[in-house]
This record gives C-alpha cells, sequence and structure tokens, in this order.
C-alpha cells in the first residue's frame, strides 16, 4: 500500500469482519428468490422465438380458462407511456416509453427473449403449462443483429419511427410522432467532443497509427438470476421485493411505466447476488407488479439463467476506429476516435461513459471524440462495471503499447510522461480535478512483478491503465442510539461488496465508536429517505459523507444531553473517543451507554441523520500487469501473473478494496479471453448457459496481487474515491498487450480465445 | 464572471470556443447565455428544465442541482453528454 499524507484513523483502514457476514456464509441471508409472501403466486414469461417480428395476434383465452391460472397479462395491458426521457440517477437517460415496451413488445418483437406474455399460477409447472397455450401470430422480418450492418441506410428498422438525435447533449434518441414524416434510423444519438486543432496536433507529430478495434458483449456475471416478488394490496399500494442496485429507481421507474403515484410504490432491496451494474433499473418488476394488479394476489417471479442471458443485457459490444500522433520524444499530440456502440434493442449505450474516460488519464492536446449509439435486435444492454470504459481503454492502451514498442520505451514510462496532471484539459473540455495517476504509475514500475524479469517463449507481459470518474448522488441515514449504547445505522445505499460495512466503519470513525457497536441496515425505500443507486463507484463515498454528517448530529445531541445532565453550556462539554467530558471538571465524564441509558429521562430518544448530495467527486486511476503464456498448438492462453495496482484515495476496508480489485481484474480476464455472445444468423443465442459461456473460475486464475495507492480526495471526510469500477477498465488492453507480446501479433478483437489466437497465429 | 466551454453543438450558435457570461446558478448562466445567442435554448433547454441527458460540470464536478447549482466567478461551466456508472 502506497499511502501519501494520509490523517490518522482509528477504524478506517482496518479489517473488521462485516456484519452480514455470519449470515451469508450460513445460507441465512435472504436474497431475492427466498422471499415467501403467504399465498403467492408463480410467474412465467412467454418470450418471442423470433429476433425481430410484427406481432399480429395474441390469443390467451385457452391459458386463463386453465384452472390454477389467476394471471395473464400481455402488452396491451400496460398502460399508455409517451416516449418521453426520464432523468435516472447519476445523470442517466431512460426513454420510458421505450422502456416499457421492452419490458413488454407491443406491436413488434424486438429482440429473440423480448417479453410477449406473463402468467401467474399456482405453481410455476402450471405457468408453465398456460404459456403453451398461449397462440401467438408472428409476421418474422429480418433481425439486424450489429451496429455496422444496423448504419447501413438499407438495413431493417429495428424501433419504427426511431430518429437519430444528433445532439451531444440528448442521450436516449427520439421518436417521430405519428404520421409525421421523419427519416427513421437505427442510429439513435451522435456526439462528438473535440479539443484544440486536431490537424494541427497531428502535423506536429512523428508517429501516426491508425487501427480498428472490437469488444464483444460481455455478461455481467451475477450469479443470482432477477427475481421479484410483487404485491398489490387492496389499499391500492404496491410492494415489491427485488434483487436491485437502486430501490429507489425500481420504486420511481416501476410507477412511471404502470402510472402509478411513486408514493404507492414501496421496493424491499433483498440482499444482492451479484449486479455489477445489470440490475440498476426495473427489467422484469413492473411484469410481477401487473400480474399481481390483476389477480390481487402476490406473485413471485424469478427468471432462469437462459431468460438472463436472452433477455436481461449484456454489456455493450464496440467498434472504436482510433488515430493518434506522437513525438519522438513520445508525447501524445492528437487522438483522434470514433465509438459505435451497440445499445441493443432500445437507445442508451455507455458510449458517452467510454468518451469520458477513455482519454482521460492523459494530457491528450488535441482530441476528438465521435459517439455514435446504435440499436440493433438484440436485449437492451445494460451496465457492466465502468460502463463503456474498458472498450475505449482497450484501443488507447493498445495503441500507446505499440507507441512504446516503437520508441523503444518502457510502456509505464510512456504513460508517465503523458500522464494528465490536475489542470490539464479533458477532450470534453473539463479540467481535470486532483489526479493520482502519476503515483499509479509509479507503484506499478515499484512492484516486484513489473521488476522481475518474464522468461521463456510464448509468453508476454502488458500493461495497461484505466480511469473511471466515480460518482456521487443523493444518500439518506439514519443512526439511532440504542439503549446499550450502541447505534443501529440505517441506511439506503443496498450492500454490494460490504458497503454497509464500509460505511459503518466511517460513522465509528467520525463518533469515535467500535464499528462493532454500530449495526448497519439497509432500508426498504418507505423507510429512508432517497438514495441513489449503487452504481458509479459512489456508494463509499456519498455514504462517507452521510455517514460523516450523521455522526456529527449525533455528537451534537450527545453533547446537548451530558450539557443537560451537568447543567452546563454546551460549549462546556468536549467529545473524544464517543465519551464526554465537562470541561470545567473534567472528573465527570459520561460514555454513550451511560447517556442512551439515560436518554428517555433526558429529552426522549436521540437520533442522528443525514441526508447529502455531495460534491468533491474524484476520479479513480488503475494500472494492471499481466503476463500470459501462450500455447501455439492450442491457441490457449495462461495466466501467470497478474498485478492490480489502484488509487482509491482512502481504503476505507482494504479487504473490500482488495475484493474489488481482484473482481474486477477476473472480470475483464475473462472477457479479454473468451466471453462473447454467439448468435446465430437469425439472432438466436447459441451459448446462453455458464457451461457454454465460458467465464473465468479460480481454477483459470493465479493469485491476482494488489497494490492499494492511497492519494486521498481532499473533497472526502475520509478521502474517499471509489474503487469499484477503475479496476475493470485495464484488463482487456493489459491482456491484449501481453498476448500480442507472447504470439509477436496484435489482436485486435475480442476474445482472445483459443480459436482467434490460432487464427491470429495463422495469419502471421 | 464563469466561463462556459462552447461544445461542438452549441458552435452553431455561438461563434467562439468559450465565453463569460454572468450568473450565480446554472440557471442564471444559460439565461445569460440564452439572451445572448437564443439558438442554444433549444439545445440545452426543455420544458423550462434543463433538457434530458444533459449533465453539466461545473468546474471537475457534475452539477447535482440541475439549473440550482451554483456558479462561483472563476468556474468554468460545460454542458456534457450524461452517462451511468455500472
Amino acid at each position: 500500500m502506497t499511502t501519501t499524507d494520509r490523517p490518522p484513523f482509528r477504524v478506517v483502514g482496518t479489517r473488521p469482519i462485516r456484519h452480514d457476514g455470519i449470515d451469508k456464509v450460513t445460507g441465512r441471508a435472504k436474497y431475492a428468490n427466498d422471499v415467501q409472501v403467504p399465498g403467492h403466486l408463480h410467474a412465467r414469461i412467454l418470450r418471442s422465438p423470433h429476433a425481430h417480428a410484427r406481432i399480429l395476434s395474441i390469443d390467451t383465452s385457452k391459458a386463463e380458462a386453465l384452472p390454477g391460472v389467476f394471471a395473464v397479462v400481455t402488452g396491451k395491458d400496460f398502460p399508455e407511456v409517451t416516449a418521453i426521457l426520464r432523468e435516472q440517477t447519476e445523470g442517466a437517460m431512460a426513454n420510458m416509453g421505450l422502456l416499457s415496451r421492452h419490458l413488454m413488445a407491443r406491436d413488434k418483437a424486438w429482440f429473440r427473449g423480448h417479453a410477449i406474455a406473463a402468467v401467474a399460477a399456482d405453481s410455476p409447472y402450471r405457468a408453465e403449462e398456460a404459456l403453451a397455450l398461449i397462440d401467438v401470430r408472428y409476421e418474422v422480418l429480418p433481425p439486424v443483429l450489429d451496429a455496422l450492418e444496423a448504419m447501413k441506410p438499407d438495413a431493417p428498422i429495428v424501433i419504427d419511427g426511431l430518429m437519430t438525435n444528433t445532439s451531444r447533449t440528448t442521450r436516449a434518441g427520439g421518436i417521430s410522432a405519428p404520421g409525421e414524416d421523419a427519416p427513421q434510423s437505427n442510429i439513435a444519438t451522435t456526439f462528438v467532443m473535440e479539443l484544440g486543432d486536431l490537424a494541427n496536433g497531428f502535423e506536429l507529430a512523428d508517429i501516426i497509427l491508425e487501427r480498428d478495434y472490437h469488444t464483444t458483449a460481455a455478461h455481467q456475471g451475477y450469479l443470482e438470476p432477477q427475481s421479484a416478488t410483487a404485491f398489490w394490496s387492496a389499499d391500492q399500494h404496491l410492494t415489491i421485493w427485488t434483487s436491485t442496485q437502486g430501490p429507489f429507481a425500481i420504486r420511481d421507474n416501476t410507477a412511471a411505466v404502470l402510472k402509478l403515484s411513486p408514493g404507492q410504490v414501496k421496493v424491499v432491496p433483498a440482499e444482492i447476488g451479484g449486479g455489477f451494474g445489470a440490475k440498476l433499473n426495473i427489467t422484469i418488476e413492473p411484469v410481477a407488479a401487473l400480474l399481481s394488479m390483476k389477480c390481487g394476489r402476490p406473485v413471485k417471479l424469478t427468471v432462469s439463467r437462459t431468460e438472463v442471458f436472452e433477455a436481461m443485457g449484456p454489456a455493450s459490444p464496440a467498434y472504436v476506429h482510433l488515430k493518434m500522433g506522437m513525438t519522438n520524444e513520445g508525447r501524445i499530440t492528437a487522438a483522434d476516435a470514433r465509438m459505435i456502440f451497440e445499445a441493443g434493442a432500445i437507445p442508451g449505450s455507455p458510449v458517452p461513459g467510454a468518451a469520458n474516460c477513455m482519454f482521460s488519464p492523459y494530457a491528450v492536446p488535441n482530441g476528438r471524440i465521435e459517439g455514435i449509439d446504435v440499436v440493433v435486435n438484440k436485449p437492451k444492454t445494460l451496465s457492466y462495471r465502468a460502463p463503456g470504459a474498458p472498450s475505449g481503454a482497450y484501443a488507447v492502451e493498445q495503441m500507446l503499447d505499440e507507441f512504446a514498442e516503437r520508441l523503444r520505451m518502457d510502456p509505464l514510462q510512456l504513460r508517465m510522461l503523458n500522464a494528465a496532471h490536475e489542470g490539464d484539459r479533458r477532450i470534453n473540455g473539463v479540467a481535470c480535478g486532483p489526479m493520482g495517476f502519476t503515483e499509479t504509475l509509479e507503484a506499478a514500475a515499484a512492484t516486484e512483478h513489473y521488476r522481475s524479469p518474464l522468461e521463456g517463449p510464448w509468453r508476454g507481459r502488458g500493461v495497461a491503465g484505466g480511469f473511471w470518474g466515480n460518482a456521487t448522488g443523493p444518500a439518506s441515514v439514519i443512526a439511532g442510539l440504542l439503549p446499550d449504547g450502541r447505534v443501529s445505522y440505517i441506511e439506503g445505499s443496498t450492500d454490494i461488496g460490504g458497503t454497509r460495512t464500509t460505511a459503518a466503519m466511517m460513522f465509528a470513525e467520525a463518533v469515535g465508536m467500535p464499528v462493532t457497536d454500530v449495526r448497519p441496515t439497509v432500508a426498504d425505500t418507505d423507510s429512508i429517505g432517497f438514495t441513489s443507486n449503487t452504481g458509479g463507484s459512489s456508494v463509499t463515498f456519498k455514504q462517507g459523507w452521510a455517514a460523516y454528517e450523521a455522526a456529527q448530529d449525533l455528537k451534537r445531541q450527545l453533547i446537548e444531553r451530558a450539557a443537560k445532565t451537568w447543567e452546563v453550556a454546551t460549549d462546556r462539554v468536549g467529545f473524544e473517543g464517543g465519551v464526554c467530558t465537562n470541561l470545567d471538571d473534567p472528573s465527570k465524564t459520561l460514555t454513550m451507554r451511560q447517556i442512551a441509558a439515560r436518554m428517555n429521562a433526558t429529552g426522549g430518544p436521540i437520533i442522528g441523520h443525514a441526508t447529502v448530495v455531495p460534491r468533491g467527486v474524484a476520479g479513480g486511476f488503475a494500472v494492471h500487469i499481466a503476463d500470459v503464456e501462450v500455447d501455439p498448438g492450442t491457441g490457449k492462453v495462461t495466466v501467470l501473473r497478474y498485478t492490480c495496482v489502484q488509487d482509491a484515495g482512502t481504503a476505507i476496508h482494504p479487504s473490500y478494496v482488495e475484493g474489488q480489485m481482484q473482481g474486477g481484474a477476473a472480470q475483464g480476464i475473462g472477457w479479454a479471453l473468451n466471453e462473447e455472445y454467439v448468435y446465430d444468423a437469425n439472432g438466436r443465442m447459441e451459448n446462453s448457459s455458464f457451461l457454454d459461456y465460458r467465464m473465468p473460475t479460480a481454477l483459470d486464475l493465479p493469485p491476482i496481487e494488489t497494490h492499494i495507492v492511497e492519494v486521498p480526495n481532499p473533497g472526502h471526510p475520509f478521502g474517499v474515491r471509489g474503487v469499484g469500477e477503475a479496476t475493470f477498465v485495464p484488463p482487456l488492453a493489459a491482456m491484449g498487450n501481453a498476448v500480442a507480446h507472447a504470439i509477436g501479433t496484435r489482436m485486435q478483437a475480442l476474445p482472445m480465445s483459443p480459436r482467434r489466437v490460432l487464427e491470429a497465429l495463422a495469419e502471421e | 464572471m464563469p466561463t462556459v466551454f462552447v461544445s461542438q453543438v452549441l458552435r452553431p450558435y455561438i461563434p467562439a470556443r468559450s465565453v463569460e457570461v454572468p450568473g450565480r446558478t446554472v440557471g442564471q448562466v444559460v439565461e445569460a447565455l440564452a439572451a445572448r445567442y437564443p439558438g442554444v435554448l433549444g439545445v440545452l433547454m426543455e420544458d423550462g428544465d434543463l433538457r434530458p441527458g444533459v449533465a453539466v460540470s461545473v468546474g471537475d464536478q457534475l452539477a447535482q442541482d440541475g439549473l440550482l447549482e451554483p456558479v462561483a466567478p472563476d468556474d468554468e461551466v460545460h454542458f456534457l453528454p450524461a452517462f451511468a456508472g455500472g
């Protein structure tokens, strides 16, 4: 761990056992599919067998007549929602009209797996039997399955009426009005960012490289399929128990697509069996809700693994055309990128995220980035850790590696030479805030891994850097003093990666109490104030601010009670380490436990609270080092050694930071080497199981080494930056560079599977 | 005065790389910008609020309070495409 100027902490930086640990390792923790509401029905969804088809008719009469079936819904049961844009947390956009039609098809099936109808019955088998009785007549249309194909003028139109919105400031596209004579397109959005003088920048270059890169769709790899139980009660209130990263987003968007008031909807987040961005927004919750609204019974809807693959949405595939110029001294003079991202069936790929991140670690004086969002006949793509950024970095970091080879420079040295510093302007125009990239590069260069030689044939080492901007958002906390002096800490952020413990640690640090005396709970949406999603690497940042502010509120009340007890002014009470001291008579002290024991006799309950929308976000940087060995006979790539170096700002719980770093690396290695969605010409996914969709397991990977760099964020009371996503940005390129050095030729498309490696070797 | 950086979509309306306009909030900055360059209103605003998909950066921080976000005299203001994390 490399630490710069970190203040001394008592709790922050330690590694306590997580509060939810025992429940999770003993199987007592309740996940969404564990929810058992008395009398609940079982739901199943009928999905389109065609990737693109007009729905001519749906006859549900036989299914409805089947004994044991309580409700059947189709697209006609959804209220009409206009194609308006709706702001989500973190500035994301969703077109609610299109999202509603993505939840359940209306006049067209946009992808194989698109929901056509849903059934609630007294058993899952009865529900499946009923699905088989639904008669759907389709007019099958030619699908378009690739962004480049979809951009051609004669490509089949996925969404009738979709117009290209060329404003860089609007992300989710627009729909022409009925009858409006407007050009239709599968290109939903384009935007351009520019900085400096691009032409002049290339004139200043001694070397110019121009390449095309392609990254495939990748599954987020969450083990727990989506599951939701909904109950529409007689008092017109809807309760949803679900697995989500954003209970408030589920509440608000379910209300929007069902035309309910948000106050009618309560979302109870269960423990989450992985999300990685895929569980930020509604996918099945409104369907379960609509079934419950129709029959008045609780309805549970849990999707299968096949449905997860075919209908829930992976990370976007991307095409990146990149041109960069560099001097013989290794200085970047210009960069020009054109990025085409597949959005799936409705607009909203993470191409803006890619654009904002791809060059951000570096000082690029002259640059241009064009982003294009394209719809195709596949499910809507969903976020996956640092959405968009890995694909951008895959291009930039491979090209930097080529420059280093040409200039015979150490690849980390080349990056240090070009590292952005505070005040440098990014291509989006924004000046960099406090940076930690140089420190991260220096830490990487100093690792034993990087300093040790890699010898032997068919072996290669690759390095890559990465940036993620990190996010913030509203966060709420209620910290109630319990009668024994402990604190009930209620927060609105669903826990991923141990975030309830890190929040409790920051609260304990701010109060000066043991973290074991803080009991954190994630509350439902009726029980805590709005809290934005567990996403964007925002949780520890915003919850840290909320914890700090709630601690100040609690401390203020503790001091008031002590002052009241001693009949002195509050400014005559000191507070240190959870103990109040009478400054006029230091022999008089009151512990939190003593105050708590008498709180109802000294003024009533003591509850600290905080609602924050904190500023002060600082980006996070990561540098990865990969050593690989390639079997020239089979094309198999073996990871020999892998090291992650990352600036966490401050590592609140270093084990969790290390876990994030290792997890991001493992997922990135999988994306780099093996993972892809394989479709046939008709848009049928051919590998929709974890048997055929090959993610790495512990047996495939070496121990992943971690080095935490700590350049504290001055905009946070504990110096937090955010760690969950920057670690996912470098692996694709680090592996690409390693494989290139191992086989002597550079692959510019993923995955680097054995077949593709053999093909690359054959082309050499 | 705050400096507004002129992004590619604002260039048809603002013949400069950056302009200084008065304002103590993002809303006042947009208002002042629109008074001088009326075309920007349709790009940045919709139904009296920031157009969905417009992310505003004040300095290096994304604005959290939309039009009400405070802007200091030496701040830079950028209008960016919104994006989200995972």
